[in-house]
């Protein structure tokens, strides 16, 4: 059976797939992604199911050796793509494109120019043990296959699905530095904020502090949002792409290991592009949000 | 006489039910699990609240319909379904628990052994379950500074809650004794030993 061997991990590799669900009553989050949109392209790039497990790369560093045939592409956070063969050649790759590894071939992915995550899908997914049915590392819990080592063996599924694989896709159109644009849906605790907080957080520059990571991504902004409600809010659960404001004012967005309830009132919630979005924000970044009138309820 | 509960947008996904009390929380979840709203895909208790995730094939509006049509159900409660916890009662807070009650060490264990407790929700970390029981005799804050690591199985109160750590973890609750069960085991299936819902009964026991 084929195998990706991992050589190199740079700060964080995990393995990831659609995630966990069903688990959030007892404690246990979903996990899975952090960006669904880079790595559903991944995996449709070379022809997997979709949800198939894939590697995802905390600021590039990433190389693995093929042993045996693979077919694989790289999305996310754009970096510089090497594959060298045994015999020392180099040949040209590159992300958002298949990328045919012969055996003995290493794939090393560079540093993103920008963004944080990349993921790298293999034809016929990445076959390690499922935990509670997923292979999702879950970084709160510390559920899930282990986070990535050299030397590790990741095996090479096969492809059931027996899709197409595609040549190469357009890059998507996030890849600059600048100041992102995130949606959020009202609520649902807008009404626990001084009308001038909320305008505020719908119309202010927040900054990407250094505290990012799969948990959440906490911002800060010269205006701290003041609560009107003063009470403790009784612990409910949270969504996933929850801007939670805890009592220090600066808003948290919650990514995919988010905790499964919260006990901070949730200002608004991340549409599903903008949660992928937020998961490539970098420390030192600047957020803006639109927020939107949430549907009317009965 | 359990009221109907208010709705609040969570995302394009979820949307929260807000119930009067926990007992609302505790009928209309029975209700759903009785009879799932097609489209739900996952339910988040909460201590007032009830998440409800669903899929594109439906949308806030018709699950927040769907649910207020559900008659709130009381949630079973047999004698036969309690899981009994048997706990040593030697935790480092438990002097201080008894003071701070009153109850004193002795009277702290009487009460904590003599209640019915339910597993209201969960959170903080896999198979940790907030216990709720009647009576506030054993109402009691957070210690002041949280412990860098409590260690698995501590028996501990704060609040109007009980819990069991299912796994050293910090915490700043007030510890009055331990467990050898596991709250949360991935060998196990279910994994969780106590999902919303459960009945519970601490049992003393010597060390």
């Amino acid at each position: 059976m084929a195998v990706l061997a991992v050589e190199g991990v740079g700060w964080q590799a995990l393995v990831e797939d659609a995630g966990r669900p069903g688990f959030a009553d007892v404690g246990l989050g979903s996990a899975g992604y952090a960006d669904t949109a880079s790595a559903d392209l991944a995996n449709r790039l070379v022809g997997n199911r979709h949800g198939s497990a894939l590697v995802e790369a905390l600021f590039g560093g990433l190389a693995v050796r093929a042993r045996g045939a693979a077919l694989v592409a790289a999305t996310g956070a754009p970096c510089p793509v090497l594959v060298r063969g045994e015999d020392g050649r180099m040949r040209g790759a590159a992300m958002y494109e298949v990328i045919d590894l012969r055996d003995g071939d290493r794939l090393e992915l560079g540093s993103p120019s920008v963004g944080l995550r990349s993921y790298l899908a293999v034809r016929g997914g990445i076959d390690v043990e499922p935990v509670l049915g997923s292979r999702s590392r879950d970084t709160l819990a510390g559920v899930g296959p282990a986070p990535l080592a050299p030397g590790d063996l990741l095996p090479i599924g096969g492809n059931d699905a027996e899709w197409p694989s595609v040549d190469a896709v357009p890059w998507p159109g996030w890849t600059s530095g600048g100041e992102v644009v995130l949606d959020a849906v009202r609520g649902p605790r807008d009404d626990w904020f001084e009308p001038a907080a909320m305008a505020w957080l719908g119309a202010g520059t927040f900054t990407v502090s250094s505290q990012a990571d799969r948990i959440g991504v906490r911002l800060t902004s010269a205006q701290p949002l003041t609560r009107r409600e003063r009470g403790e809010l009784p612990s409910e659960g949270a969504e996933l792409g929850s801007v939670q404001v805890p009592p220090d004012g600066h808003p948290i967005l919650f990514l995919a290991d988010h905790p499964v309830t919260g006990g901070y009132p949730v200002a608004a919630v991340l549409t599903r592009a903008s949660i992928a979005r937020a998961a490539q924000l970098v420390p030192g970044q600047q957020v803006r949000l639109r927020l939107l009138p949430a549907p009317p309820l009965p | 006489m359990v009221s109907t509960p208010r709705f609040l947008p969570a995302g394009e996904r979820a949307v929260l039910a807000e119930f009067a009390d926990l007992a609302g929380v505790m009928a209309q979840r029975a209700a759903l699990a009785a009879e799932p709203i097609p489209g739900v895909t996952e339910t988040v208790t909460g201590a007032r609240t009830l998440l409800l995730r669903f899929d594109a094939t439906t949308d806030a509006a018709a699950v927040a319909r769907a649910l207020r049509e559900l008659p709130p159900v009381a949630p079973p409660d047999s004698e036969a379904d309690v899981i009994e916890v048997p706990v040593v009662y030697d935790g480092e807070d438990l002097e201080a628990v008894g003071a701070m009650t009153g109850l004193g060490a002795d009277g702290v264990v009487r009460e904590h052994t003599a209640r019915l407790w339910r597993s209201a929700f969960c959170g903080f970390a896999p198979g940790f379950s907030y216990l709720t029981s009647d009576g506030a005799s054993l109402e009691i804050p957070r210690r002041p500074t949280p412990r860098v690591a409590v260690p698995a199985g501590a028996v501990a109160l704060a609040g109007e809650f009980s819990a069991v750590y299912p796994r050293t973890s910090p915490g700043g609750w007030q510890l009055i004794g331990r467990t050898e069960m596991a709250m949360w085991d991935l060998e196990r299936d279910p994994a969780a030993l106590l999902p919303p819902g459960t009945p519970v009964r601490f049992v003393a026991v010597e060390a």
